[in-house]
C-alpha cells in the first residue's frame, strides 16, 4: 500500500501541480491579481465615498424600493447598529469583497450555465466539478488561493468567487433548460438565430431562476468572505478572527451580528429582485 | 396547383433510424420495429399535395405522428427520409440560412399552448417574428397592430399574456403568425387547449379570416368534428403513422377508404357535413318566357306533383306555380303565368349543411330550391332526401321498442293478449 502511495500520491500530486503553476503560470496569476485588485479597489473606494449616514439612507432606500417597508425598517435599525458598534468601515470592506467576488463569479458562472444548458456534454463535465466545488470544505480553497495569490484581499476574492460559483452555474442551467419547449419551438419557427433565441426568449424567461441563483451566490460569498479573513482579506472576517484568536468575546459577537445584518439585508433585497422578475413573467 | 408536395416522407425516432426503413417497406409493424431496433416510427411513408389557398387538415389520434409531421414542414424536426417540396424547393436539403429565410417569410406556426413570451406584452409578442427578421421598429409596430386588429384584439395591445384568457392568448398567437404575412400558416392543434365554446368560436373566426386572407393553412387536430368543419381537404393518419385517406370532408364521410376510417367517422354528426349539394335532385322546371298554364299543368301531371318551379331563360329562379292556380288560368283562357307565380317557399345555397335545413324542410309545403349567388336554379332538396341522409349511419337499434314487447317484458299479460298477435305480425 505504501509502495503504491509512493508512486501515486494524490496530495503530493496536487502540490506538484500548484508548484508548477506558481513557477510557469505566474504571469497569468499576476494578471488576474492586478485585474481583481483594481476592481476591488474601485468598489471599495465607492462604498467608502459617502459618509455612513448617507450610505445608511441609500441602503434603506434600496430596501424600500425593492423589498418592503419591513426590510427598510430593519435596514435603518441594523445599519445604525453597525455604525454605532464602530464596524462601519469593516462592513463596507466586506461588502466590497462580496460585491467583487459576486460580479466576477456571475461573469464566469452565467456563461458557464448557458453553455451547460445548451450542451449535455458540457453539463456532464461541469456537474461533477460543481459537486466537487460545493462539497470541498471552504477552508481548503484558501490554500491554493494563498499559494497562487499570496495573502490579502485578492486571494480572498478568488477563493470566495470559486466557492460561490456553483449555484450561479446550476440555476442558470436549470432556468434555461426549464423554458417551455413550445417557446423555444416558437422562436425557431419564426426564424430566430440561436443568439436571438437566447437573448429574447431564454434568458428573460429563465430570469427568475437565474436571480434565485444570484441570491444564493451572494449568500455563499458572504459566508466565504468571513472565512477568508484568515488569509488577511480584511473586513468583518478580521474582526471575528480577532475575536477568536484573542478570546475577545465582545468583538466576536459584534462582528458576528454585523455579518448577520448584512446577510439579511442582501438576502431580502436580492430575493425581492428575484420575485419581481418572476412576477413580471 | 400544389404549393406543398410531400413525397414518401418518413420520420423515425431512435438510434440509427434509417435501418428501420427497409423493415417498414417489408411490411413489419410499428411494434415489431420498436422491439427489434428500439426505433419509433412516427411518419410512415406519407405522400400528398397541398394546394395553394386551401385549408388542409391532418387529423389523427395521439401517437399518429401528426405533430411530428407539421414540425417536419418547417424543419423543427428533420425528416429521416423523403422530400418536402415547397414551391418546388426541397426543404429537407436546405441549410440553416435558407431555412431561416423560409421560416421568416414563407411560413408561420401557431402552437397548441400558444408559445407566447411571458415577459413581453401582446404587441411585442406579435412583433417577434418581424423583430428577428430585422425589421425596423416603426413598420413592424404598424404591422403588428394591423394583425391584432385582424384577430379582434384592439385595446389589448399592452396587456401581458398572463392577463388574457386562453382564447385571447391564442388570438395573440394567431396575430403573431399573421404579422409577417406568410404564405403558409401551420396550426398545431391550435384550438385544442381551449374550452369547447371558445374553440368553436375560434374555428368560426378562422374560417372568416380565411375567407378574407386566402392563406394556405395546414391544420393539425385530433378532433374529427374540427377537421370536418375547417378543412377543405382532410388527411387521416392511422395509429401506425400511415396516411389512411385524403379527401374532402364529404368524400371521407361518404366513402371511408378502410375499416379504421369508417370506425372513426361513424360517430360523426353527418348532417353537419353533408351539404344540400350532395342530396339535391334535378327536377323539371317551367320556363317563364315560353311556357303557359297548359304546359305547366302537363308538366305537373307528368311529374305527379302539385307545383312546379319557374325559371327564366338564364335559369334564374322566378318562383313557383301551384296546380290549382294553373288550372284556373286554363279555365279563364289566359296565357301568361305571371299573375299566379308565388314566392312563399324556401331557398338555400349548395354549401348549407343539411342539419340547418331539416327543420325548415319538415315544416315547408314545398321542397327547398337550391340557388347560387346569381339566383340560378340548381335543383331541389326535399324532406325525404334529408331524412334518408340523416338515417344513414344512424344507429338507433333498440332505442324505440314496440309497446307490446314492453308489455310482455313487464309480464303484464292481462289485456295485452288480444292485441299482441296483430302487433307481432306488423313487427316481423
Amino acid at each position: 500500500m505504501d509502495k503504491i502511495r509512493e508512486i501515486f500520491d494524490i496530495g503530493a500530486g496536487f502540490e506538484t501541480a500548484i508548484d508548477w503553476l506558481t513557477e510557469y503560470a505566474d504571469w497569468l496569476f499576476d494578471f488576474i491579481a492586478v485585474v481583481v485588485e483594481g476592481f476591488l479597489d474601485g468598489v471599495n473606494w465607492a462604498f467608502h465615498l459617502l459618509p455612513p449616514p448617507l450610505m445608511i439612507i441609500l441602503f434603506v432606500a434600496i430596501a424600500w424600493h425593492t423589498a418592503s417597508r419591513g426590510v427598510a425598517l430593519f435596514s435603518v435599525i441594523g445599519f445604525t447598529l453597525i455604525y454605532y458598534m464602530g464596524y462601519w468601515s469593516e462592513t463596507m470592506d466586506t461588502l466590497s469583497l462580496v460585491f467583487s467576488a459576486v460580479i466576477f463569479g456571475l461573469l464566469v458562472g452565467i456563461p458557464l450555465g448557458i453553455w451547460a444548458s445548451k450542451s449535455d456534454k458540457a453539463w456532464n463535465i461541469l456537474r461533477p466539478v460543481l459537486d466537487f466545488m460545493q462539497t470541498l470544505p471552504a477552508f481548503v480553497y484558501l490554500i491554493p488561493a494563498v499559494l497562487l495569490f499570496k495573502l490579502g484581499p485578492v486571494p480572498g476574492v478568488i477563493a470566495t468567487l470559486i466557492f460561490s460559483l456553483p449555484p450561479a452555474v446550476r440555476l442558470t442551467n436549470l432556468g434555461i433548460r426549464q423554458v417551455p419547449v413550445e417557446i423555444k419551438e416558437a422562436c425557431r419557427s419564426f426564424g430566430a438565430t440561436p443568439k436571438q433565441m437566447l437573448l429574447k426568449a431564454e434568458l428573460p424567461v429563465a430570469l427568475p431562476t437565474i436571480m434565485a441563483g444570484v441570491n444564493q451566490t451572494i449568500m455563499l460569498a458572504l459566508s466565504m468572505v468571513v472565512i477568508s479573513g484568515m488569509i488577511g482579506a480584511g473586513g468583518l472576517g478580521n474582526v471575528v478572527l480577532k475575536g477568536i484568536t484573542q478570546l475577545r468575546i465582545d468583538m466576536g459577537f459584534e462582528g458576528g451580528i454585523s455579518i448577520v445584518i448584512l446577510a439579511i439585508f442582501l438576502d431580502r433585497v436580492t430575493q425581492a429582485l428575484s420575485d419581481a422578475s418572476g412576477r413580471q413573467s | 396547383m400544389a404549393l406543398v408536395e410531400v413525397k414518401d416522407l418518413y420520420k423515425i425516432f431512435g438510434p440509427s433510424p434509417r435501418r428501420a426503413i427497409p423493415m417498414i417497406k417489408a411490411g413489419q409493424t410499428k411494434q415489431e420495429i420498436k422491439k427489434k431496433t428500439g426505433c419509433t416510427v412516427a411518419i410512415n411513408g406519407a405522400t400528398f399535395e397541398i394546394h395553394k389557398k386551401e385549408t388542409f387538415v391532418v387529423m389523427g389520434l395521439s401517437g399518429s405522428g401528426k405533430s411530428t409531421f407539421i414540425r417536419c414542414l418547417n424543419r423543427l424536426i428533420k425528416p429521416t427520409a423523403g422530400q418536402i417540396l415547397i414551391d418546388g424547393q426541397d426543404i429537407v436539403l436546405m441549410n440553416t440560412e435558407e431555412l431561416r429565410e423560409l421560416r421568416r417569410y414563407k411560413m408561420s406556426m401557431v402552437f397548441q399552448n400558444f408559445g407566447l413570451l411571458p415577459h413581453r406584452n401582446v404587441v411585442n409578442n406579435v412583433e417577434f417574428g418581424l423583430e428577428v427578421s430585422g425589421m425596423e421598429k416603426e413598420p413592424r409596430r404598424a404591422k403588428a397592430l394591423k394583425a391584432l386588429t385582424l384577430v379582434g384584439l384592439e385595446g389589448f395591445e399592452y396587456s401581458m399574456p398572463n392577463e388574457l384568457s386562453g382564447g385571447m392568448q391564442q388570438r395573440v398567437g394567431l396575430a403573431r403568425a399573421l404579422a409577417n404575412d406568410p404564405e403558409i400558416l401551420l396550426m398545431d392543434e391550435a384550438f385544442s387547449a381551449l374550452d369547447p365554446l371558445i374553440r368553436s368560436q375560434m374555428q368560426d373566426e378562422l374560417l372568416e379570416l380565411q375567407a378574407k386572407m386566402h392563406k394556405t393553412i395546414i391544420f393539425i387536430t385530433h378532433d374529427l368534428d374540427e377537421a370536418l368543419k375547417i378543412g377543405d381537404r382532410i388527411a387521416i393518419l392511422g395509429p401506425d403513422g400511415r396516411v389512411r385517406q385524403i379527401g374532402t370532408p364529404e368524400a371521407i364521410l361518404a366513402h371511408p377508404s378502410d375499416e379504421y376510417v369508417k370506425e372513426f367517422v361513424q360517430n360523426v354528426d353527418r348532417t353537419r357535413v353533408i351539404t344540400a349539394n350532395t342530396i339535391k335532385h334535378r327536377c323539371s322546371v317551367l320556363n317563364h318566357t315560353k311556357d303557359g298554364p297548359r304546359a305547366a299543368l302537363h308538366l305537373m301531371e307528368k311529374e305527379k306533383k302539385s307545383f312546379a318551379y319557374i325559371i327564366d331563360a338564364d335559369r334564374v329562379l322566378k318562383g313557383i306555380v301551384h296546380i290549382e292556380d294553373a288550372a284556373r288560368l286554363v279555365k279563364e283562357k289566359k296565357e301568361d303565368l305571371a299573375p299566379i307565380i308565388r314566392h312563399d317557399f324556401y331557398t338555400t345555397s349548395a354549401d348549407t349543411p343539411i342539419s340547418d335545413l331539416l327543420a325548415t324542410a319538415i315544416e315547408s309545403k314545398y321542397p327547398l330550391a337550391l340557388i347560387n349567388e346569381q339566383g340560378i336554379f340548381q335543383g331541389i332538396v326535399d324532406r325525404e332526401a334529408i331524412i334518408a341522409e340523416v338515417n344513414e349511419g344512424a344507429d338507433d337499434t333498440g332505442a324505440p321498442v314496440v309497446f307490446s314487447e314492453v308489455l310482455e317484458q313487464n309480464g303484464n299479460g292481462l289485456g295485452g293478449e288480444d292485441n299482441a298477435p296483430e302487433k307481432k305480425g306488423k313487427e316481423s
